[in-house]
């Protein structure tokens, strides 16, 4: 019974309390730059995903092999192994995706969230329960880089791409925002304010919980 | 391009922060104080200058001859890491004034998307070594450029009212947005123009 509760609350945290993008900024670095587009957000999701899983399993299957002095080390080698090996894997079955992402694909290997993930979680805990943490935080990350995604495509160029399935090329048009759309928001300054709008709702939300359950509010700011 | 080209280039135009997005993390955690936002931007200065260098060595001399270059992202991490631990060294046997002023910043550099992506750009561009030394100072340049103005900003905003829940990080961001916006203005018409 307990076992199967500490295993939800690993999957869950990763999604809202934990979130790597939202709270703990830790998926922020080379994420939202390819929240352009909704196509690219979820494929960066999904590669984020992929390694996160892979490199907890191997850390915490190694973490009594590798000694204290080099771990960051080993960290750093299996992360950038794994994100080689899941580069290799897009350039040759989704070529179209990896044209997109360019060179974030490749800066995967230097995502703040998986490093943490690494360092802070599956050094000190059993194989399944990292691969279960690392499942929360890759769908948690997807989920907030979609949404960034959504308001930015939707708002600043009015459509909505997902990818191309038999004969369909993939790009949803939304009526009467196309013609004139907040280009702004499509350029890196609008990955800048959508961030901090949404972030400032989350801790709005946040704190009004926080005040509902007769908490005290701190100042609003977490990290 | 010529050598003025890409100092415009990776310190305004393609600015690293505003335009690339990369290094976030470390840009929101040390612009809090304007001493740490300096410190943190000469460190990357000298870690990007010289990962930059160091980087088109190995990728000329010998990913490049063997035909091993998928092997590009393990080395150059690898490159990184050793770089910033000598560097750590360097300032810890030197003086206390340097390793109290830099030593404390480098570890941030360790694994930082800023650095690899400096390196992986200058690569992909195929600059010559020298070109790659001055895209890597330039681009650090931009670094420091930004995360000093932003310091400064968050400083003053700090005397300022602002909503509860737009405290600390979310401001940061969308006066981030705002500085990415008038950074906008150094696109390549700007370039051609100055440069005739």
């Amino acid at each position: 019974m307990t076992s199967r509760n500490t295993l939800s609350e690993d999957l869950m945290k990763g999604l809202v309390r934990e979130n790597p993008i939202f709270m703990t900024l830790l998926g922020l670095c080379p994420a939202l730059a390819v929240s352009n587009k909704v196509s690219s957000a979820l494929g960066m999701g999904a590669a984020v995903a992929i390694v996160l899983i892979a490199t907890n399993f191997l850390v915490s299957l190694l973490k009594d092999f590798i000694p204290g002095k080099v771990r960051t080390l080993a960290h750093v080698a299996i992360i950038a192994t794994l994100s080689t090996i899941v580069n290799l894997l897009m350039h040759a079955y989704t070529p179209a995706l990896f044209a997109d992402l360019g060179l974030y694909a490749q800066l995967i290997a230097v995502n703040c969230i998986i490093i943490d993930r690494a360092n802070s979680f599956a050094r000190e805990n059993s194989a399944g329960r990292s691969v279960v943490d690392a499942l929360g935080m890759g769908i948690g990350f997807t989920l907030a880089l979609t949404l960034i995604a959504l308001l930015r495509e939707v708002l600043g160029n009015g459509t909505i791409t997902l990818f191309p399935v038999a004969g369909w090329n993939g790009t949803l048009i939304i009526p009467g925002l196309g013609a004139a759309p907040i280009k702004v928001l499509g350029m890196s300054a609008g990955a800048f304010l959508v961030f901090g709008y949404l972030k400032a709702m989350f801790n709005a939300y946040r704190m009004r919980k926080a005040s509902g359950e007769g908490a005290d509010i701190k100042s609003g700011q977490i990290a | 391009m010529t050598y003025i080209g890409i100092i415009i280039t990776y310190t305004l135009v393609q600015n690293l922060v505003l335009v690339d997005l990369l290094g976030l993390y470390s840009y929101v955690n040390v612009t809090r104080r304007l001493d740490s936002a300096a410190g943190l931007g000469l460190a990357m200065v000298i870690v990007m200058s010289l990962a930059a260098l160091l980087t088109w060595v190995i990728y000329h001399l010998v990913l490049l001859p063997l035909g091993i270059t998928f092997l590009q992202i393990l080395t150059f991490l690898l490159i990184i890491v050793g770089l910033v631990q000598i560097l750590e060294m360097i300032t810890k046997w030197s003086s206390g004034a340097l390793h109290s002023s830099l030593g404390s910043y480098l570890p941030m550099l360790t694994v930082n998307c800023a650095v690899l992506g400096i390196a992986l750009i200058a690569v992909n561009a195929n600059y010559s070594a020298f070109e790659s030394l001055f895209a890597g100072f330039s681009a650090g340049i931009g670094f420091l450029l930004v995360t000093v103005v932003m310091a400064s900003i968050r400083e003053r905003l700090d005397l300022e009212w602002i909503p509860k829940p737009f405290r600390g990080i979310p401001i940061a961001f969308v006066s981030a947005g705002l500085m990415a916006m008038a950074f906008l203005g150094f696109d390549t018409a700007f370039l051609r123009n100055l440069l005739g």
